[in-house]
């Protein structure tokens, strides 16, 4: 008998779309994919979103997710076809065979069940185990994947435990039935940078520990990097690229992979702060309504005009709450706010037209940020009637003019947000706040639902936008590569309180501070062992552990 | 003191508020009505001379507020005052009434709720197919039908045509258990085919709605079988909204019974109520309509109680 575990040949996936105005029509969303995978070898399969990757890790449980199924192709594991398979052995297959850990642990374990019910479910109902010795299995996986109290952590509920560990008892979940290849579907996407290394580490040794396969399934190849021994790009349905880790990282043949591994190639020159800040933030301290604590402590940042400010810092430090309280939203406890040259009333109801209009705010998901039933053209136009009182041509004029300024034109005005990518929706919530002619823009975690391609030509349309129109940017992200790129000053948070602040060549240059050397080193970088050389000269915990 | 406590407290002190607040409003209401107890009493044709010794004698002259006051500090006792047409003490009639028209509606409940439950879970199972939409057809079609006529036709088939049950559902004291069931048989039948549909509705929608989450597809891929996701991994995260919906129906179940009572003669609260308003007996009507707010607001109470119970993360907080 062969080593190979998986064998997919020629795989072909469809699904009914529904386009608003169309007849529901089928479409081809990955066009005959083929893979081999041996016993404990880990394949990466990386791409964007829309790339097949998620869809090509569940055919190989034969799952299609909503309206997919497969419709062409062999999936082959242990040795035989599992799309000519019956009902029966499909379900032995899940769970038992091939288990799954998905992006979002905390919405993949059900709420009203204790995570140990959970995690020997599969185990239990596929007869590998008896329900005890499913758990004492269950405690040594809780152990070896660094969870804390391995011996009780089972007994709580998925609320009851932090993101990272809940990541880590999903994988605990997929290995407990001792499968044979194991999807990992994007399994650190929604966590912490700091918070990551550690799972990723603790995910590594699993899978070295028990011998399983995995399919890795990521955007990210510096992450994929770390942890596969073969990686396979995809595109839109199709193989780019399909080769040994060492070969796609170091000598990408294809064009695509190449600018996969560059990304990340904006340069821009820190300015000089000039005499008088547009914004300074004195001493703010806040807390939200029913909390008995303060969620910041005695902020003090400023924001020159024309310049960009990034407020940098993982999940709970405080950073969206910082805009909360610029934007009036939320009014703090003490300190002051100064917006140029005037003190700005604490609450909203407070504030003039003026004060509104100069302080514009864009959000991460452009989805939800607009209105699916107005044109591009209503969404844009309105600022321009709210503040400047533009009718007919006068208006029409302007948001061509906005519409050519974040690179869409003219042609986009009759559209609905539903028909456009995400990219497109971001770009259209950026004219929507420029309208405004704004002097600030707060940015909360604008480029962090994109695919890196499409947030680097937001980044890049951002500071081409700010030197045309002089606008300054509070750049609110937990990704220090989008601070690198697009900042004059840096602000890093940690607890609610500003750990670092200063010019971005002061801040990223050493000597560090302990958290924001632990926050820099936790950034995956493109070369192989880069995990373990970081993990090895960590001088400080993660605050997700 | 466990944020439990504290809620399920909240809840037990909005609900008599609540109860406070109905009394006062069928109080005042009946105030509102033309004539009182003494021109009941006395009929139309009375002199004003003996109403206003009635009056005087019953006490009706003194302010509303007072009398409401009095009234409301007999009911906290367990006194609910006397009937006007048989002089006889209203809590005890109602006792017996209560814990007849309790007795039907249990037996209504123990059949209609978990069938409800598990036709909607069958529903949801063969979602589309055949099995969901002829439980959906025949469950609309019983709810869309009156009660009564449900009663009549009932009788007429099973009783008078095949003459399984007896169409009068008179029970007393000296039966059995058993006889009891017998008789109030095709009363429970019917009250069960006017619940039904409302919580196997729900129950389809709310576990439906779940269907869409996360943890259904991890259980779908741990290889579970279709009901085994439903039952374990969508059921328990829908309980909120089914027994609100559950004791909403048994809510109506004992305060809605009133047509069904009828028609049956069933001698329970829906039949001395109608009783007391073609008799213009306001004590008693005030009387049932006290008890029958009290019955509404207490179930709607455990609903409460029962959805923040069901909350993992109001039971275990952090």
């Amino acid at each position: 008998m062969s080593d190979t575990l998986l064998k997919v040949r020629d795989l072909k996936i469809g699904a009914t779309v529904y386009p608003p105005g169309e007849k529901p029509h089928d479409i081809e969303i990955v066009h005959g994919v083929s893979f081999d995978l041996e016993r404990g070898k880990v394949l990466g399969l990386i791409g964007e979103s829309g790339a097949g990757k998620s869809t090509i890790g569940l055919a190989s449980m034969a799952y299609g997710r909503g309206g997919v199924e497969i419709t062409g192709g062999e999936v082959w594991v242990n040795g035989r076809d599992i799309l000519k398979s019956s009902h029966g052995d499909i379900r032995n297959l899940r769970g038992g065979e091939v288990a799954y850990v998905s992006q979002s642990a905390a919405a993949s374990f059900n709420p009203a069940k204790k995570i140990m019910d959970q995690v020997v479910e599969a185990a239990v109902e596929h007869k590998k185990f008896s329900r005890k010795e499913a758990e004492v299995r269950a405690r040594e996986l809780f152990a070896k994947l660094g969870l804390p109290d391995p011996d009780n952590i089972g007994d709580r509920y998925p609320h009851q435990v932090s993101g990272g560990q809940l990541q880590r008892c999903m994988t605990a979940l997929a290995l407990c039935p001792e499968p044979d290849l194991v999807v990992f579907d994007e399994p650190t996407t929604a966590l912490d940078v700091t918070t990551q290394i550690d799972v990723l580490m603790a995910i590594k040794e699993a899978i070295r520990d028990t011998g399983v396969a995995a399919l890795y399934i990521t955007h990210d190849l510096a992450v994929v990097a770390q942890v596969s021994d073969e990686i396979m790009v995809l595109r839109m349905g199709n193989t780019v690229e399909y080769g040994s880790t060492d070969q796609i990282i170091n000598n990408p043949r294809e064009e695509y992979t190449q600018a996969l591994v560059s990304v990340r190639s904006i340069e821009h020159e820190e300015k000089q702060p000039t005499a008088e800040p547009l914004l300074s933030v004195d001493g703010i301290t806040a807390r939200y309504k029913g909390l008995n604590f303060d969620v910041l402590h005695n902020v003090n940042v400023e924001l020159h005009p024309g310049q960009t400010l990034a407020v940098v810092g993982e999940s709970g430090s405080g950073k969206s709450t910082l805009a909360r309280v610029i934007t009036g939203l939320l009014p703090p406890r003490d300190g002051v706010i100064t917006f140029a040259g005037r003190k700005l009333s604490p609450d909203l109801a407070g504030r003039s037209r003026e004060d509104l209009r100069e302080l514009q705010m864009i959000y991460q998901m452009a989805d939800v940020a607009m209105n699916p039933r107005q044109t591009v053209g209503t969404i844009i136009g309105r600022p321009l009637e709210f503040y400047f009182n533009m009718r007919g041509a006068e208006k029409r004029k302007r948001i061509v003019e906005l519409l050519d300024e974040i690179e869409l034109g003219e042609k986009f005005i009759d559209r609905y947000p539903a028909e456009l990518s995400g990219g497109q929706k971001q770009r259209v919530c950026i004219a929507r706040s420029l309208a405004a002619k704004p002097k600030m823009i707060i940015c909360d975690e604008v480029t962090s639902a994109l695919d890196p391609l499409v947030a680097d030509g937001i980044l890049k349309l951002l500071l081409d936008l700010q030197k045309i129109e002089d606008v300054a940017y509070l750049f609110i992200t937990h990704d220090l590569a989008t601070v690198r790129a697009i900042s004059d000053s840096i602000a890093v948070m940690y607890q609610g309180r500003v750990a670092r602040y200063g010019p971005k060549s002061q801040v990223l240059s050493p000597p560090f501070d302990d958290y924001t050397d632990l926050l820099l080193s936790s950034v995956p970088e493109m070369h192989l062992g880069w995990l373990e050389e970081v993990v090895a000269h960590r001088k400080m915990e993660s605050a997700g552990n | 003191m466990h944020p439990i406590i504290k809620l399920v407290s909240q809840r037990l002190a909005l609900g008599l508020l609540l109860l406070f607040g109905a009394s006062a409003l069928i109080f005042g209401l009946t105030e509102a009505l033309p004539g009182d107890a003494a021109q009941a009493v006395l009929g139309q044709s009375a002199t004003p001379e003996a109403l206003a010794n009635l009056r005087e004698e019953m006490g009706l002259n003194r302010p509303a507020l007072t009398r409401y006051f009095e009234w409301l500090g007999g009911i906290v006792q367990g006194d609910l005052g006397q009937s006007l047409t048989n002089k006889l003490d209203i809590a005890e009639s109602i006792g017996k009434r209560l814990g007849n028209t309790l007795f039907l509606a249990c037996a209504a409940a123990v059949v209609s709720v978990p069938l409800a439950i598990f036709l909607g879970l069958l529903a949801v199972r063969y979602r589309n197919r055949w099995p969901d939409k002829l439980i959906s057809a025949i469950t609309l079609t019983t709810v869309s039908i009156p009660e009564f006529l449900i009663g009549y036709v009932v009788i007429y088939y099973v009783s008078v045509k095949l003459g399984w049950f007896s169409s009068l559902a008179m029970i007393n004291d000296s039966m059995s258990f058993g006889q009891k069931l017998n008789a109030i048989a095709l009363p429970a039948f019917v009250l069960t085919l006017v619940v039904l549909a409302q919580m196997m509705r729900m129950t389809r929608a709310a576990i439906l709605n779940l269907m869409q989450s996360a943890y259904i597809e991890t259980a779908e891929l741990k290889g579970l079988s279709n009901f085994q996701v439903i039952a374990r991994h969508a059921f328990p995260n829908a309980i909120s909204p089914i027994v609100n919906v559950v004791m909403l129906n048994l809510a109506y179940l004992v305060v809605g019974v009133v047509v069904v009572e009828v028609v049956f003669v069933y001698p329970g609260m829906g039949q001395y109520l109608v009783d007391s308003v073609t008799k213009r007996d306001v004590p008693v009507v005030l009387a049932c309509g006290v008890v029958f707010a009290a019955v509404y607001i207490g179930l709607n109470m455990v609903a409460d109680i029962v959805s923040i119970l069901a909350n993992p993360r109001l039971r275990h907080p952090k």
